[in-house]
């Protein structure tokens, strides 16, 4: 019981990232019909702002350390701390969060420009153009992140208050489901995003908008409104979601170069799973998918079924696009 | 847009098959000549170029794209180690068996796969190369010998080697008769099989088959309607494009006899899928040169470094020459990807038909009146437009 919880939480923390940037990956689908090969660099790219944060707070000098008398030591201490102490290094312990609020304009900004510089170009040729073209983007993306950054993962901390576990079974009346405080958040920031999307999409007029042209772009464009402008900024909504899933998920996993990749084969699989251009359906499925594969990890399944940890998300995928190739959700 | 491919005359096949064999059995002078002039580079040329024919086979003529070819590569591999170890060192049933094998690997990922079109069958082949890809760095560890890669023992087996009385000297190396191919003779066994690809990839562009591969790319409706079912049509492609990975991948793991599993994952089939635009998608010699110049400019990029910047930018004033070498230096050495990223964009942005529409439009460009009598010639020769 306590390993079936324990294992349940592993897959939605999982599945909120899968969720988050299947979402992504559906909304540009859904409204501009492209078929967007570079998405998971651009939950890369948020990592990388993390990154980007991380280095930048702490811009360091060498200082003369004091507690070392009898010889000359020095260390490096960070601008911030040498200028306002502990507040200083409680800015830089809240490196994440920081990332959050910068993540939001610097994805907006990549979005937009990647929709207007390359994509638009592309709406009109064929999925296999759009998806060689964009799968390029991302070559080149993850190219540049690797001149900047090395080749190696770098390890990002999560702030000090939630670096802990927490014994969450004991909630529940059960012992010995001790979970990283990190994680929960993730599940709950991912939670809290994809509502915030859902809400964005069905309150506001924009979002109806949006919505409509989905469903009939030329209706939307006889009635004098420029959907195309609006699908744009779309796309520069979906670029901040899989920015904030990446930078979210720094603590998590240590980002490096070719970890979009990793993310983009499954997220496509998650997205063909809940059905091409559904956005319930990609959000159920990535949680869903999330928590077969940690389900599929334990050892007690393993032992009957050598392997399948590894392949289960692929076998599932397999299954739903031959018997219900429309995906889970997705309209026929 | 389509140009149904028109059977020219026998004569005119067999000089391009005859011009093709020159230039191949050539290579090691004219390679010399652009510093390629070495077994290795010459070798990949051959490997690589084999594998992007194939994959043409599939992707240029159907237009099925497929993200799951380094699987069969990986098959080809794998098999090919196998048979040096338990049987012989002998290339042949090596090859024979790769080719085999990765067959009925794509037999059964194609029967499934091919249910589906368009950007499904590309996802469905893209679980089914990661689901290899995952079971071979995993449970099929016995088989595959796992992150270490599969390597050929000095203890193994060798069934026949050892009832003819062969035994193993020096280091373990793929041999066709006696002959230990290595170095040119290495390049040669590649190269016959290169041949060997070309000439049926002709074949195959010229049949009835081929302009019912062709049919499929440009209007599947339409040719149901005539009363063929694509189907098997489709699946006999991508089946044969499949053993060309399989060979390819033989071949590669007879020059270096050496198997691993990275060979399967899925940033290795998005490479053919490169060579192939790159050079020029459902045309004959498109592939070949295609993989020639990523494999060329990948050995030329990689090799350049900081030293080599400095003195090729020395003759410029030192602060031009400074803001030259910042500029290059991400592209070259560790960055050759990013260059070949850069590449491939521009290539599907401005020239999809790859480097043969780019020639086209340069012999259009200079040869004005000329070009005009020129060009359903090139046409024919480069089969579909």
């Amino acid at each position: 019981m306590e390993a079936l919880l324990l294992q349940v939480l592993n897959g939605l923390d999982k599945g909120g990232a899968y969720a988050l940037i299947a979402l992504g990956l559906t909304l540009v689908f859904g409204t501009l019909g492209v078929v967007n090969f570079a998405h998971g660099a651009l939950f890369m790219l948020g990592a990388f702002v993390a990154v980007s944060v991380q280095n930048v707070l702490t811009i360091s000098k060498k200082v003369k350390d004091e507690s070392i008398t009898f010889f000359d030591a020095y260390k490096e201490t960070p601008y911030l701390e040498i200028w306002w102490g502990d507040f200083g290094s409680l800015i830089i312990d809240f490196s994440v969060p920081i990332a959050i609020l910068v993540a939001i304009p610097v994805m907006l900004l990549i979005g937009l420009a990647m929709e207007r510089g390359l994509v638009r170009h592309f709406y009109k040729r064929e999925h296999a153009d759009q998806i060689l073209v964009t799968f390029g983007l991302a070559i080149v993306l993850q190219e540049i992140v690797k001149a900047n950054f090395g080749a190696n993962p770098i390890p990002i901390s999560a702030p000090d208050a939630v670096a802990g576990s927490v014994d969450i079974g004991s909630m529940f009346g059960l012992t010995g489901v001790v979970y990283p405080w990190w994680r929960i958040l993730y599940l709950c920031f991912s939670l809290a995003v994809i509502a915030g999307v859902f809400a964005f999409l069905h309150m506001t007029t924009f979002g109806m908008v949006v919505r409509a042209g989905m469903h009939d772009r030329e209706t939307v464009g006889l009635l004098g409104i420029d959907i195309q402008r609006r699908f744009t900024i779309v796309f520069g909504l979906a670029a901040v979601v899989a920015g904030l899933a990446g930078v979210m998920y720094t603590p998590i996993l240590p980002p490096d170069y070719h970890m979009g990749m990793d993310f983009l084969v499954l997220s496509f699989v998650v997205v063909v799973v809940g059905g091409m251009g559904s956005l319930p359906g990609a959000v159920a499925a990535g949680f869903l998918l999330g928590i077969l594969q940690s389900f599929f990890s334990m050892n007690e399944v393993k032992q009957y079924l050598p392997g399948i940890d590894q392949i289960i998300i692929y076998l599932v995928a397999v299954i739903i696009l031959l018997v219900r190739p429309r995906g889970l959700m997705g309209k026929d | 847009m389509h140009q149904i491919i028109t059977p020219s005359s026998r004569g005119k096949d067999l000089s391009i098959l005859l011009i093709f064999i020159a230039v191949v059995l050539t290579a090691p002078l004219w390679g010399s000549l652009i510093g390629a002039g070495y077994p290795d580079l010459l070798q990949k040329f051959a490997i690589f170029g084999l594998f992007a024919i194939g994959y043409n086979l599939l992707f240029g003529l159907t237009g099925y794209l497929s993200f799951g070819h380094a699987a069969f590569l990986g098959v080809g591999s794998y098999v090919t180690v196998w048979s040096f170890k338990l049987l012989s060192m002998n290339v042949i049933p090596a090859v024979m068996f790769a080719v085999v094998f990765s067959g009925i690997f794509a037999l059964v990922i194609g029967f499934l796969s091919l249910r589906r079109s368009g950007i499904y069958f590309s996802i469905l082949t893209l679980a089914f190369a990661q689901m290899s890809y995952n079971l071979a760095y995993s449970v099929l560890t016995p088989i595959t010998n796992g992150e270490t890669g599969l390597r050929v023992l000095r203890d193994d087996p060798r069934v026949i080697d050892n009832a003819l009385g062969v035994t193993l000297e020096g280091s373990p190396l793929g041999d066709l008769f006696g002959i230990t191919l290595t170095g040119y003779a290495g390049f040669y066994f590649c190269a016959a099989m290169l041949i060997l690809g070309f000439w049926l990839s002709l074949k195959i562009f010229r049949s009835p088959f081929g302009m019912k591969l062709v049919a499929i790319k440009s209007n599947q409706t339409r040719m149901e309607y005539t009363g063929f079912n694509p189907r098997p049509y489709l699946l006999s492609a991508f089946v044969i494009s499949g053993m060309y990975a399989g060979l390819a991948g033989s071949l590669m793991a007879i020059t270096d006899p050496l198997a691993g599993a990275e060979r399967m994952q899925w940033t290795a089939s998005g490479e053919v899928v490169l060579m192939t635009i790159l050079g020029g998608l459902g045309t004959l010699f498109g592939p070949i040169l295609g993989a020639a110049t990523i494999k060329y400019f990948e050995n030329i990029f990689s090799a350049i470094n900081l030293q080599v910047l400095e003195n090729t930018f020395a003759f410029m004033p030192e602060w031009l020459g400074g803001i030259m070498v910042t500029i290059t230096r991400p592209f070259v050495g560790e960055g050759w990807h990013l260059t070949l990223g850069v590449l491939f964009m521009l290539i599907i942005i401005f020239m999809p038909g790859g480097l043969i529409e780019g020639f086209r439009r340069l012999s259009r460009l200079f040869g004005g009146k000329k070009a005009a009598s020129e060009t359903p010639a090139a046409e024919s020769e480069g089969g579909v437009k």
